[in-house]
């Protein structure tokens, strides 16, 4: 009986934990796919696809999956310098574009779980506060 | 059976009519050209707009807020300049020197300003005069409202007529259902001041209730390009489009340039915006973009410098598909567009020197020049 208890406070706790990240996640989406198309939708495109050597795709890019870290930093303060995505070098400039820190967590929740991204960890304020300039 | 080759016809006849511009919209690549390009300026990573001064040295301005003063291969760093508010597409955006700078030191700047009661920004026009690297004299001459913190379409080219107006373009700001066809709003509209930022009293909305008087035309969504003719001294802008129909306009007193009610693009993800291309009481294009190029900045070659076939073309930057455009006039109607510089980088900027030389701003690179090959 005990471990019934256990194991049934253990389900729900979790499943409300994850039920609970998924409303916030797709909350934060929503507010993330306004920000995706005032800022960035214009050289990222409607589908993530980018422009095949200018501007990188984020729909299946290694880059944003791989490096979290690097790619809040490119969205909270502007990216320059070469960048690899899918084997592919780029060197443009993305000039900083001056949001809020709350609203690179909704662009970047966005574009880790849209167009067939996926990601186990939604991003949070904090995890974008703590991400300095380089 | 009937009915189907009735029915084939006549979408072959829409779709020819559709296309109201007849040359074939596409652009050659030219197999020589009569410049190089030169690098002049490779620190500068975000020009956004030039102006020259009587002395030959180059004004540049740098989205991130900097202004600089090129002079004898040395560029120096302008201080005291407006603080901007950087969003989005906005900052420190276009410079244009008075025609009389020589008698009155006038330097004007355009950019987006948190001035004002509501969060965000809007665009500002405002003038001040170089003292030993300092800009001195501040006047800011408009301030469009209300602020927003849309990151889009500031618009914010400057021009000056020879009539001694100045002009501003002032985009929707993300707005396009509130503000471009609403004359009681900023936003979506090409302004004109008399040099000291004061109201022309013939300015076509000057009497017309509740409208914002520095008015000139409206109905705009973008606007990023603004030249006077060399030979009409007509202003002529040109404006992105949403996904197509990036324009050339004339600009005209009080006239209405349609966005959104009319136009030859689409909504970024496919869809249609409106079936109307065309409007009584609505001006049409002298040329739109199909595909979007997403021009910005403007210049017309008024010399033979680059030989007598370049004289008179009107040059254009391609922010999309990074290379510089050659639009070769007759009178107002476009007979060929050529791709020069092809993949440089996003062209921000284009002017034509007082020597006749052609300066390039680019971004992620800086300042090229087109030095003429023999």
């Amino acid at each position: 009986m005990k471990t019934f208890i256990l194991c049934y406070l253990a389900t729900t706790m979790g499943l409300s934990i994850f039920i609970f990240q998924d409303t916030e996640l797709k909350e934060s989406m929503q507010r993330g796919s306004e920000i995706y198309a005032d800022f960035c939708v214009t050289c990222h495109l409607e589908k993530g696809e980018g422009v095949a050597n200018t501007f990188p795709p984020l729909a299946g890019s290694d880059y944003l999956i791989k490096n979290r870290e690097g790619s809040i930093r490119g969205i909270k303060y502007g990216q320059n310098g070469t960048l690899i995505v899918n084997n592919i070098t780029y060197k443009g400039v993305m000039p900083p574009m001056g949001l809020e820190d709350e609203e690179v967590v909704d662009v970047m929740n966005f574009i880790a779980n849209s167009w067939g991204n996926t990601t186990n960890e939604i991003v949070t304020l904090e995890e974008v506060q703590a991400i300095q300039k380089k | 059976m009937k009915n189907s080759v009735l029915l084939t016809c006549l979408l072959i006849i829409i779709s020819y009519s559709s296309c109201a511009q007849d040359p074939a919209n596409e652009v050659t690549i030219p197999e020589k050209v009569p410049f190089s390009a030169t690098l002049l300026i490779d620190d500068i990573l975000a020009p956004w707009g030039m102006a020259f001064l009587p002395d030959g040295s180059l004004l540049v301005t740098q989205k991130t807020g900097e202004l600089y003063h090129f002079k004898n291969g040395k560029k120096t760093s302008i201080s005291n300049t407006p603080e901007t508010y950087q969003r989005g597409q906005g900052g420190l955006l276009d410079v244009q020197v008075h025609p009389d700078f020589k008698n009155n030191g006038w330097i004007y700047l355009s950019y987006a300003s948190s001035e004002g009661e509501e969060k965000g920004g809007h665009t500002a026009l405002m003038r001040g005069q170089l003292k030993n690297n300092t800009l001195t004299n501040h006047q800011l001459l408009y301030k469009a409202s209300p602020n927003t913190t849309k990151g889009q379409h500031f618009g914010s080219r400057i021009a000056f007529d020879d009539k001694g107006y100045v002009y501003l373009t002032i985009g929707e700001r993300g707005a396009r259902d509130v503000n471009p066809q609403d004359i009681s709003r900023d936003g979506g509209k090409i302004y004109r001041f008399n040099a000291d930022g004061s109201i022309p009293k013939d300015n076509p909305f000057y009497n017309t209730k509740n409208a914002k008087k520095a008015i000139y035309s409206y109905g705009h969504r973008n606007p990023q390009g603004l030249v006077k003719h060399p030979k009409t001294g007509e202003i002529w802008n040109h404006e992105h489009g949403p996904r197509g129909g990036d324009e050339i306009n004339i600009v005209k007193a009080g006239a209405n340039y349609g966005w959104p009610v009319i136009t030859y693009g689409i909504n970024y993800s496919g869809t249609p915006i409106t079936d109307q291309t065309k409007m009584e009481g609505m001006e049409q294009p002298i040329h739109y973009w199909l595909p979007s190029i997403a021009p910005s900045g403007m210049a017309f070659i008024t010399t033979d410098t680059y030989g007598a076939d370049y004289n008179g073309s009107l040059l254009v930057g391609s922010l999309k598909f990074q290379y510089l455009e050659r639009l070769e006039m007759n009178g107002t109607k476009v007979v060929n567009r050529e791709k020069l510089m092809g993949d440089i980088g996003r062209v921000r900027d284009v002017e034509e020197g007082p020597d006749g030389i052609i300066y390039v701003a680019v971004e992620g690179k800086g300042i090229y020049t087109l030095t003429p090959t023999k």
